[in-house]
């Protein structure tokens, strides 16, 4: 295995997050902490607590869910399709590395930022509500596999991708309605008659059930079904970027 | 002693229809400055992609000292530095970083003096903490050589190395393009500077639509197809060429003033001194005398012309 040539993707991915240090970690913290006020206060006055829990304190879970989903796939899609459109892909292609290599080294670069990204939006949050995290293990646990889960969905974007434009579509257009209406900011018992069946084909409520759960032990959906689903997500991306490199598609012609 | 580089059978067609290659079969020998020479669209980068592993072929075999390019693919690539034809570069990575990464990837341990001695030689050194972007187009060049160079290759290919480079920078480039040979770095480069290749190379490869059409070392290629070139300044224009000359073919000049003989090395052609001793003997007097080589620019574009 060519660690080396690991450990020099994985570095440069990282050097690439503290160049950009304002649009990488600061951008996000201060846009979690414009939620918490419109969020946790205007809604939050209203909506005291859900399930036993303080409003503030339930939305931590889906707010560390929603920028972890994004950012993990904007990390890994721009880390790949930047140096496919500026053409220094090249050098990738003729070094001594296998594909595995390429993907850990990319994947996780990505899933390492929006990792620390959680963690400091956590840490945030924590200076709006008093939080309680009752199984601290799984907690992490989620938040490994559902960042690397999705830095390798961004990975096959940023292959797919041929523009900036369509870079943007999936995160856009999908990602990001799918995880306001995956019960970010509520839970899913509250929805009315026939949503509350549409909304289990959004496979982002298994993953921000299951983190809740990590925090209050409390879920919409069972631990072992959210898990389950993330781990499925998992197996179809690593299916999908394995089939990517054994036909070269988008890659090598 | 074996090829460094076996190309066999290598053919490729692309995803459209287009056929880029056509069977093509070279080997380059260990040590050697081989240049291919070709037309735009020829497939001189298609086949260079291939060696390098960036481009998927569709028929034949690639090895690179023994290893082939798929089954050891490993190996084969840590041997080879490529510089390619576009200045592709991470514009905000230092100069520095930039090609460390690029050692890294190719697998080899920290070596910040080889590092420094490769920027050194490419005077760089000055700018190892400048982000690419900052560089001009010159330097940004030199870079991807120092990239190409940083993992200590065997072969270096570089495709169109001195496109939109000056004058000097382009002496420089081959003057490192010996030190390399010296050090027994194989070469492998494409130019549109035929002179260049003329210059540099030890063999010459000429593409054309995806075919190898002649593979010839460069002093024999000249000789055998090189056509040679007599231009004499006459003291008197003349009108005409007299009738008693026109065995020899010759080109008089639109003011009359100058006359051009044309003849290959090997032609059974009537030769130059008795041209001259004929226009002695008719009292056709000449200032000066030149003679030409032709250039294998010439030759490439005959070859290249004489395909159907």
């Amino acid at each position: 295995m060519n660690l080396r040539a690991v450990w020099a993707i994985y570095r440069v991915e990282m050097a690439r997050a503290f160049r950009t240090v304002l649009q990488s970690i600061i951008s996000p913290v201060i846009s979690t902490s414009l939620y918490f006020v419109v969020f946790g206060s205007a809604i939050g006055s209203r909506i005291t607590e859900i399930d036993g829990i303080s409003y503030g304190a339930f939305i931590v879970p889906g707010l560390i869910m929603l920028s972890l989903l994004t950012q993990s796939i904007s990390n890994a899609s721009f880390a790949i399709y930047f140096p496919k459109f500026v053409g220094s892909i090249y050098e990738l292609l003729s070094a001594p590395v296998s594909y595995l290599e390429i993907v850990i080294a990319y994947v996780g670069g990505a899933a390492t930022k929006s990792i620390i990204l959680g963690l400091i939006i956590l840490a945030t949050a924590s200076l709006f509500v008093p939080l309680h995290i009752e199984h601290p293990f799984w907690m992490l646990s989620f938040l490994v596999l559902t960042a690397v889960t999705f830095s390798l969905f961004g990975f096959i974007i940023g292959i797919w991708a041929k523009s900036f434009e369509q870079l943007q579509l999936v995160p856009l257009l999908i990602v990001t309605p799918l995880t306001f209406l995956g019960g970010s900011f509520y839970s899913i018992h509250m929805l009315p008659g026939i949503w509350k069946t549409i909304t289990l084909f959004n496979p982002v409520v298994y993953l921000i059930s299951g983190f809740r759960w990590s925090f209050y032990g409390k879920a919409d959906v069972s631990v072992g079904v959210s898990l389950g689903m993330t781990l499925v997500f998992l197996a179809v991306c690593i299916a999908i970027v394995a089939w990517i490199f054994k036909t070269g598609y988008r890659l090598r012609n | 002693m074996p090829s460094i580089l076996s190309i066999s059978g290598v053919s490729k067609t692309y995803a459209t229809g287009f056929t880029a290659l056509k069977e093509v079969n070279l080997d380059i020998d260990r040590g050697e400055i081989f240049a291919l020479l070709g037309p735009n669209g020829a497939g001189k980068t298609t086949l260079i992609s291939i060696v390098c592993g960036i481009v998927n072929r569709s028929t034949g075999t690639v090895t690179v000292d023994g290893h082939d390019i798929n089954k050891d693919y490993r190996a084969a690539r840590s041997l080879i530095g490529l510089v390619p034809q576009e200045l592709t570069i991470d514009a905000f990575e230092s100069v520095w970083a930039t090609v460390s990464y690029s050692r890294g990837l190719f697998g080899k341990p920290a070596n910040p003096a080889f590092v420094e001695k490769v920027l050194r030689d490419l005077s760089l050194w000055e700018k190892k903490d400048a982000k690419a972007i900052t560089l001009s187009g010159g330097m940004k060049r030199r870079l991807m050589i120092a990239k190409a160079l940083s993992h200590e290759p065997r072969i270096l290919f570089l495709d169109e190395p001195t496109a939109g480079v000056d004058v000097e920078l382009r002496q420089d480039m081959w003057e490192m393009v010996r030190r390399l040979r010296e050090d027994g770095v194989t070469i492998i480069l494409t130019t549109h500077y035929i002179e260049e290749a003329e210059a540099m190379a030890d063999r010459v490869g000429v593409i054309n639509r995806g075919e190898i059409i002649l593979v010839e070392n460069k002093a024999e290629l000249m000789r055998k197809l090189g056509r040679k070139r007599l231009v004499l300044e006459l003291r008197n224009p003349l009108t005409a060429i007299p009738e008693a000359f026109s065995r020899y073919a010759l080109e008089l000049s639109p003011d009359g003033g100058q006359l051009t003989y044309t003849y290959d090395n090997q032609a059974e052609r009537p030769g130059v001194a008795s041209l001259i001793r004929d226009l002695e003997a008719s009292g056709i007097q000449f200032r000066d005398i030149d003679t030409q080589n032709s250039s294998l620019e010439e030759i490439f574009v005959n070859l290249v012309r004489r395909e159907p």
